[in-house]
């Protein structure tokens, strides 16, 4: 008899060299789904024949809890989709709520939220770089490693917004208050801090010779199929094709901003080239946070003053596009009147980046399974809504 | 009357009440020992990744091994349903026997371990391969699939292993001539066998990782992977027996490997500075040799399974039999010793060669620091 209720039993006769394969639930308690992510493998031996996932474990109703809050209320929920990189959500959102309700926003406003906005999403990257170290096997060293400049840059956003991982600092209209004196100098040793921290963990993971045995060539990905799939973001950038919106249609102040998009010849989309185009990435976002301390107005306002008490918008509808720490971040908004929105909807793009997995994992080991599923850097906040 | 030596019998008691002594001695050292190693280890990993490690239970930490143990045998012993009763439940027994009868020949001062084998050698080898009963044992028996697919990998991985690791403890057993690991290490008075045997050295510690399921080798219980792997589903006292094991064999193979490959007690001045500096020496070499294991383990991703694989029966079966042969050809044509020294360190340098072509055969120096010189594109 089979210990495993499941799965069939063999007689003895038809047992010879036959094989079943073998079914394998990973998540959602599972320390490598970042989360509460589930993944059923059928393997054959150690070889992932199958792969289904299963999501919904972190659904709030985010978007139906936004219909019921008016239009400040309800940023407190957007900074928990991507929770990683609560500022950057907070701007997608006020930034479709002043587009819905077509608001000015000062100037230090917009440099402040850019700063925000970049230092979560090294913040962010920093987690995914910690943490996939920690899938591909290097026993948390390179997750202490990220988690020293994540501290910091935590410290840092309490300091400005008096919270850490949500921080709600953001206003349509601009951002809640102005930022405390010592600002620019904390934010530049901070930098330096941080590309300190980029520098260890790429000579931790890159120049080592097992992480990337492990990570090149497996399962890469064209161009094509990613934008066949919705692909955006990091993801989509390994492939080879340089497209960021920040660059594309650049939003904010981020056409004022001398960045790179990070580029190699032989980019192929695998999942070193992922963890690669992360890495990278961080190096540009330090760039641009030190353009916006040098263009930034030393003073002003931070937040439009002609804003009524209760935000109410006429009808109108909005949809903007923010390059996400994830990928495409797209918020449309909707209203009929009032101080709630009608509708809004989130393009999440871990959710459609999530969609690659199963042709990923396919053919692959189980260990791979586990870090090509690390390598697409989902955040569950995002992808459950 | 002879000064107070440890060889020979203690205070003159009968052989048996002699035998139990020296196994309550050294299985209550053995278990201090294992305990002071977990809380090393959480010390030195802590250090490595720039933390502090147990600061709380008493000063520096220092009971945290007791405090954990007391924990541990006061948690429920949870035996799943599905489990195979016996098999479950003496699993963790099958694993702990071998390791620590493995610590009944190993000599940690001159003479003086429980018991001195002539065939001491064989006799670590042969009871060290029994290890993998009981870990194919937790893996079926648990009745789960985690621990199924670590105690297969266990089993594929260590069965592997073992052929390179036996291997290379017999090219130096030929060189030494005996397999009687005091004589081994006697024989290392003035030079450790590593110098003559740097291939055998290399190839044995790296299989004695891979033994141990130590990074980069931890496949069978990857954490990130297959949560823990065979010991999954224990818990309480029979999970700490499996941690008790993984120590244990670390501290066994940790003297082991220092008394066939750097000298043990005899290396340097084993012979004129008593049995307290043989003591010393014992301990200084496998605690070198310890946290040489830790600074892997914190360092290195692991490895998958057809990587280890191909490595055992690609890289390191060949040079141990290389190494194996050349010895023979050395050993009966009486060739001068510096061959020895020669042929194995020429083994040595090539398979240091073939990892690090590897690594420059994937272009690996051209990435690191490359995210400082992405090319433009917009």
């Amino acid at each position: 008899m089979s210990i495993w209720p499941d799965e069939k039993v063999l007689t003895p006769g038809e047992a010879e060299f036959d094989t079943v394969d073998m079914t394998i639930n990973i998540g959602p308690q599972h320390p490598a789904t970042h989360g509460v992510f589930r993944m059923i493998l059928r393997v054959d031996g150690e070889v992932v024949v199958d792969c289904e996932p299963y999501i919904g474990y972190l659904h709030r109703g985010l978007e139906k809890l936004t219909e019921a809050n008016d239009y400040r209320q309800a940023m407190g929920y957007w900074d928990r989709t991507d929770y990683l990189a609560g500022m950057a959500c907070e701007h997608a959102y006020v930034m479709a709520v002043e587009a819905l309700a077509q608001i000015e926003v000062p100037e230090r406003a917009e440099y402040i939220r850019v700063i925000m906005a970049e230092l979560s999403r090294i913040n962010s990257h920093f987690l995914f770089l910690g943490a996939f170290g920690a899938d591909v096997g290097s026993f948390g060293t390179s997750f202490i490693y990220a988690w020293r400049e994540r501290e910091r840059i935590y410290d840092l956003f309490e300091e400005v917004a008096g919270d850490r991982m949500f921080p709600t600092y953001m206003r349509v209209g601009g951002v809640a208050m102005d930022l405390p004196d010592n600002f620019e100098q904390r934010c530049r040793w901070l930098l330096g801090s941080i590309r300190q921290g980029i520098e260890d963990l790429d000579g931790l993971l890159t120049g080592n010779e097992i992480f990337v045995e492990r990570c090149r060539n497996l399962a890469p990905m064209t161009s094509e199929r990613a934008i066949a799939l919705g692909i955006t973001g990091p993801i989509l950038r390994s492939t080879g094709l340089p497209w960021d919106l920040r660059k594309a249609e650049p939003y904010s102040v981020y056409d004022r901003m001398k960045f790179d998009i990070p580029w190699r010849p032989d980019l192929q989309g695998d999942v070193f080239d992922r963890f690669w185009m992360r890495l990278s990435e961080m190096y540009q976002s330090a760039r641009i946070i030190e353009q916006c301390l040098e263009q930034m107005p030393k003073g002003g306002l931070v937040l439009n003053p002609d804003l009524p008490k209760t935000l109410r918008v006429e009808n109108g509808e909005a949809y903007i596009r923010y390059e996400g720490t994830k990928g495409e971040y797209g918020v449309y908004a909707m209203s009929k009147g009032g101080n709630k929105p009608y509708r809004m909807k989130l393009r999440s793009p871990s959710f459609c980046n999530l969609s690659a997995l199963r042709e990923m994992v396919i053919g692959s080991y189980v260990a791979d399974a586990i870090i090509i599923l690390g390598s697409l850097d989902i955040v569950l906040g995002e992808v459950d809504k | 009357m002879t000064p107070f030596s440890f060889g020979g019998e203690l205070f003159g008691m009968w052989n048996w009440l002699d035998a139990v002594v020296r196994v309550v001695i050294v299985v209550t050292a053995m278990t201090l020992v294992v305990m002071y190693l977990t809380y090393g280890e959480r010390k030195v990993v802590a250090r490595f990744q720039q933390r502090l490690g147990p600061t709380k239970t008493g000063p520096a930490g220092l009971f945290q091994a007791f405090a954990d143990a007391l924990k541990l045998v006061a948690k429920e012993d949870i035996r799943p349903t599905n489990a195979d009763r016996w098999v479950f439940e003496l699993a963790p027994y099958a694993t702990f026997v071998p390791v620590f009868l493995v610590l009944l020949v190993l000599p940690f001062a001159k003479d003086w371990g429980v018991r001195n084998l002539t065939l001491g050698m064989f006799f670590v080898f042969a009871v060290l391969g029994l290890n993998i009963v009981g870990i194919i044992m937790a893996g079926l028996g648990s009745g789960n699939k985690f621990a199924l697919l670590g105690g297969v990998r266990a089993a594929a991985q260590m069965i592997s292993y073992e052929i390179p690791l036996v291997l290379s403890l017999l090219a130096v057993a030929m060189v030494a001539g005996t397999l009687d690991l005091n004589q081994i290490a006697m024989l290392q008075e003035d030079r450790p066998f590593i110098v003559l045997q740097p291939l055998a050295f290399l190839i044995f510690f790296t299989a004695m990782l891979s033994e141990m399921h130590r990074a980069p080798f931890d496949i069978p219980v990857a954490e990130s992977e297959i949560v823990g792997g065979y010991f999954v589903e224990y818990s309480g006292i029979r999970w700490s027996m499996f941690q008790l094991t993984e120590y244990a064999s670390m501290w066994g193979f940790s003297v082991f490997g220092s008394v066939v490959f750097l000298g043990g007690w005899a290396f340097p001045f084993g012979e004129d500075w008593g049995w307290g500096w043989q003591l010393a020496l014992t301990f200084m070499k496998s605690i070198a040799w310890i946290l040489t294991i830790f600074w892997i383990r914190t360092t290195v991703p692991r490895l998958r399974i057809d990587q280890l694989m191909a490595f055992c029966w690609k890289v390191l079966l060949p040079l141990s039999i290389v190494q194996l042969v050349a010895n023979g050809f050395i050993l009966v044509y009486d060739w001068p010793q510096e061959l020895l020294t020669a042929t194995s360190g020429g083994g040595a340098v090539l398979l240091i060669a073939i990892i690090i072509t590897r690594s420059i055969r994937r272009p690996k120096n051209k990435y690191v620091g490359s995210y400082r010189q992405v090319g433009v594109t917009s």
